[in-house]
C-alpha cells in the first residue's frame, strides 16, 4: 500500500483538539462530548468565522461535511449545525450554533471551504437563514418565484402544484 | 362543385375555374366510396408501420429510467420491437415519462410534448408520473402527468419492471392499432 | 470572438438524470459553467419528517437509486446511532456483502452511462448485461431489482437464501473474466484515451476544499476512503486496498471505479467465508427521545454520504439531514470545465458518476 502523505492519524485525536478549543475560546464554545475521533460542540454566533479559521489553520479541518439547518418553532431558536471533518487526524466535528428565529443571520464560511458553498445556499433556501458574506445568496433547489421557505416548520407540506 | 355551371367553365379565369373545380376529386370519391376503400386498405398498413416503429424520447427523469435503460440492453432489449431511443423530440413518436415530475419541469415537458410531431403518444411510466407515487404529500410534485399532459397508457410499479415496461409497450400497439385512421383521417 | 450562453440540459441525452449545465462559450472553448439543479427536488427531508422511522426506508431507496442499498444502509446506520443500536455481527457481514455487491453494480451503471456519452453503445450493452448478473443476485436475496428495501432497523429483513456462496462465486467468477476484457475495450482503444486523458483536471487540494469525496477524490491522488478512515459495518475485518491515482483527469476517475470494482470482489469472497453465524436482527424501539440526534457517514459508490437525524419524542424524526456527495461534486464542475471545449463535457461529467435524486432531494 501506498504512503498516505497528508492522512492517516496525524495525533491530534479529538480530545485534544476540544481542550485546545475551549482553551482558546473559553467563552464561546460549549464542549457536549469529545472522543477519539468526534468532538460535539456549541459555539456562540459571534465568535464562529473565529473558530472556524482557528479549526482550518490549527487543526487541518479541511472537509466541510454538511452544513444544515434545524427549526425550533416552539423555542423560537434556529440552528445552524455544521459537521467538519479533518483528513489527516481523522477527526469529526459537530459544530451548533444558535441564532433567533426571528434574525437568522450568520457569517459564512464559504470562503475559507468551497464544499460549504452549495450547502450554505441550500440552507438559506429552505430555512431562511441568511449566511453573510457568501458569494452568491440565492435559492438552489426550489423553482424561482418561490417565496416560502419549505422545511420550516410552521409550513405545512401538502400538495401545492 | 356545382355541375349547372359546367357549359360556363369555358368562359371562366384561370382563377374562378381554380375555385370551381377544387372539390372535384374529394367529392368524386366521397359519393362513390372511394375514400372509405382507400381509408380501410392504408389504415391497418399505417398502423403496421408505426407500431413497429415507435421511436420513444430518450429522456430519462428518475429510478424508472434505469428500468428503462435496463429494458434496452441485451437480455429484455426493447429494440427487437422497434423502439430506438432518439434525442431530439422533432423525431419520436413516444414520450416516456419515468419519474415524478416537479414544477420547475413541468412547463419543459409541455414542451417536449408540443415539440413531438402528431401522431405522438405518452406513456406514463411509474407510480410517481400515474399519480404522484410516495411523494404525494410533496410541495414541489405534480400529482399525476395527466394533470396537463394526455395519456395513453399507464404503467404500474415502482418501479416497473422491464417486462412490464415492454408489456405497456405493447399495449400502445394494440392502442395505436385500433385507434389508426386511414390516409383521408377520416372515421 | 462572441461569447454565449449554451443551455446543455434539461433535456440532452448526456445528462445522467435532470439538471441544466449552462456553458459559456467562446467558440468551441468553455469559458464558465453554471449548473443548475432542482428539477428533481421533492422536499424528501420534509416528507420524511411526516413518517415513521421504518417507512422512511423506501424512501431513503429512491434518493440515489443507481445505488439504493447504500442510501438506505446510510440511513439505519443514522437511526442505530441516535437510538444506540448495536447491531449484530452477521448482519454487519451481511451489509457488508451487500453493499460491495451494490457498489459494483453502480458502478456497472456508471460505465454504462458513460458508454452512451462517448457515443459507444458497446461498453453499454457488456455493462448492462454483467449488471443483470448481480441484479440477479440481489433479487434472490430480497425480491427487488432496484429498491430493495432490505436494511432495517437493527439489522437486515431476512437471512441469506439458500445457495448464497454458490451463486456469488460463480457470478464474480465470471464477472472477474469479464471484465478483463472490457478494461481492454478501453484502455487499448486510441479513441476512448484520446477522449479521456487530459480533460477534466481537478488537483488534489482544490478538490478537498471544494468537498469533493469518492473516486473523484482519490482520482486526484488524496487517499481518502471512509471504509478505511473511519470503518463501519465488518471493513474494520477485512482486508483490502484504497484504490487512487495521481493524474486527477477524468482517466484517471475511470481508472479508480475500475479497480474498485476488482477490490469489492476481494471484499465479497473474504466477507463471505469470514460471515459468523447468528441473529440478523435486532428490534429497535418504536420511538426516539426528544432532542436526541445521531449522524452517520459512508462510503457511497459516489463519495462520502452523511445522514444526520434528531428525534421527537414520537416515531417520527424531526429533523433528517441528507449530505448527498454529488451535490458537492457538482458544484465543483465548473473548476473541472472551464479551459476544455463543449465536446468535452459529456466525458468530463460522465466521468463524475451523477445522480440527480440524491442532489435534488
Amino acid at each position: 500500500m501506498a504512503q498516505r502523505e497528508g492522512l492517516g492519524p496525524g495525533g491530534k485525536t479529538g480530545e485534544v483538539i476540544a481542550q485546545a478549543l475551549i482553551e482558546q475560546f473559553p467563552e464561546y464554545i460549549k464542549i457536549k462530548k469529545a472522543t477519539h475521533n468526534r468532538v460535539y460542540a456549541m459555539v456562540d454566533k459571534t465568535a464562529w468565522l473565529k473558530v472556524a479559521t482557528y479549526m482550518k489553520d490549527k487543526f487541518e479541518f479541511d472537509h466541510v461535511t454538511a452544513v444544515s439547518g434545524v427549526d425550533w418553532l416552539e423555542e423560537k431558536k434556529m440552528w445552524v449545525v455544521s459537521h467538519i471533518t479533518s483528513y489527516s487526524n481523522q477527526v469529526t466535528a459537530e459544530i451548533i450554533v444558535e441564532l433567533p428565529r426571528d434574525k437568522p443571520e450568520i457569517d459564512s464560511v464559504s470562503n475559507l471551504w468551497g464544499g460549504a458553498n452549495w450547502h450554505e445556499r441550500e440552507t438559506y433556501d429552505m430555512f431562511g437563514i441568511i449566511f453573510l458574506g457568501h458569494p452568491r445568496m440565492e435559492r438552489i433547489l426550489t423553482p424561482e418565484g418561490t417565496d416560502y421557505f419549505p422545511y420550516r416548520k410552521d409550513f405545512v407540506g401538502g400538495r401545492r402544484v | 362543385m356545382d355541375m349547372r355551371l359546367a357549359p360556363h367553365a369555358i368562359a371562366m379565369s384561370a382563377q374562378e375555374f381554380l375555385a370551381w373545380s377544387r372539390d372535384l376529386m374529394e367529392q368524386l370519391m366521397q359519393a362513390s366510396g372511394g375514400k372509405k376503400a382507400v381509408d380501410k386498405i392504408t389504415a391497418p398498413i399505417w398502423s403496421w408501420a408505426l407500431r413497429n416503429a415507435n421511436y420513444p424520447l430518450h429522456f430519462g427523469i428518475a429510478c424508472c429510467a434505469l428500468e428503462m435503460a435496463a429494458a434496452s440492453g441485451s437480455r429484455f432489449d426493447a429494440e427487437r420491437l422497434g423502439m430506438i431511443f432518439r434525442s431530439s423530440p422533432r423525431q419520436t413518436d413516444v414520450l416516456l415519462i419515468n419519474g415524478w415530475v416537479t414544477a420547475k419541469l413541468r412547463p419543459d415537458l409541455r414542451r417536449l410534448y408540443e415539440q413531438m410531431a402528431e401522431p405522438h403518444w405518452v406513456v406514463a411510466m411509474g407510480e410517481c408520473a400515474i399519480s404522484g407515487g410516495p411523494w404525494y404529500d410533496s410541495y414541489n410534485t405534480v400529482q399525476g402527468v395527466d394533470t396537463f399532459i394526455p395519456v395513453d397508457v399507464y404503467i404500474p410499479g415502482c418501479p416497473p419492471r422491464p417486462e412490464a415496461m415492454i408489456d405497456g409497450f405493447m399495449k400502445l400497439h394494440k392502442k395505436i392499432n385500433k385507434e389508426m385512421k386511414g390516409t383521408f383521417l377520416e372515421d | 470572438m462572441a461569447e454565449m450562453w449554451l443551455n446543455m440540459g434539461p433535456q440532452h441525452p448526456m445528462t445522467h438524470g435532470l439538471w441544466n449545465l449552462r456553458v459559456k462559450i467562446d467558440g468551441e472553448t468553455i469559458v464558465e459553467a453554471e449548473p443548475v439543479v432542482g428539477y428533481l427536488h421533492r422536499g424528501w427531508e420534509k416528507i420524511a419528517e411526516n413518517r415513521m422511522y421504518p417507512q422512511i426506508i423506501p424512501l431513503a431507496d429512491r434518493l440515489c437509486y443507481g445505488a439504493s442499498m447504500s442510501w438506505e444502509h446510510l440511513y439505519c446506520n443514522t437511526i442505530e446511532d441516535m437510538m444506540e443500536l448495536e447491531v449484530p455481527d452477521r448482519a454487519k457481514y451481511i451489509r457488508s456483502i451487500v453493499l460491495e455487491a451494490q457498489r459494483i453494480g453502480s458502478h456497472l451503471m456508471w460505465l454504462a452511462a458513460l458508454g452512451t456519452d462517448l457515443g459507444s453503445y458497446t461498453i453499454f450493452l457488456y455493462s448492462v448485461r454483467e449488471r443483470e448478473l448481480f441484479l440477479d443476485l440481489m433479487q434472490n436475496l430480497c425480491g427487488a431489482r432496484l429498491t430493495y428495501n432490505y436494511c432495517r432497523i437493527g439489522g437486515v429483513r431476512n437471512d441469506v437464501p439458500a445457495n448464497f456462496e454458490r451463486d456469488f462465486d460463480r457470478v464474480l467468477t465470471h464477472f472477474e473474466k469479464k471484465m478483463s476484457g472490457l478494461e481492454a475495450l478501453m484502455d487499448q482503444s486510441t479513441v476512448f484515451r484520446m477522449r479521456m486523458e487530459d480533460v477534466g483536471y481537478i488537483s488534489g487540494e482544490q478538490a478537498r476544499n471544494l468537498g469533493v469525496t469518492g473516486p473523484n477524490l482519490r482520482g486526484s491522488g488524496v487517499e481518502y476512503d471512509v471504509r478505511k478512515d473511519d470503518p463501519y459495518e465488518a471493513y474494520a475485518d477485512l482486508d483490502f486496498q484504497v484504490c487512487y491515482e495521481n493524474e486527477g483527469d477524468a482517466f484517471a476517475r475511470y481508472r479508480v471505479r475500475m479497480d474498485e470494482m476488482y477490490e469489492s470482489c476481494k471484499i465479497i469472497r473474504q466477507a463471505i467465508k469470514q460471515m459468523p453465524k447468528g441473529p440478523y436482527r435486532l428490534k429497535p424501539p418504536r420511538t426516539a427521545e426528544k432532542g436526541k440526534s445521531g449522524w452517520a457517514h459512508v462510503e457511497d459508490p459516489r463519495g462520502e454520504g452523511f445522514m444526520y437525524a434528531i428525534g421527537n419524542g414520537t416515531d417520527r424524526p424531526y429533523r433528517l439531514k441528507v449530505r448527498s456527495p454529488i451535490f458537492v461534486t457538482v458544484s465543483a464542475a465548473p473548476v473541472m470545465l472551464v479551459g476544455y471545449k463543449v465536446a468535452d463535457v459529456p466525458a468530463i461529467m460522465g466521468s463524475v458518476d451523477m445522480c440527480l435524486g440524491e442532489t435534488d432531494r
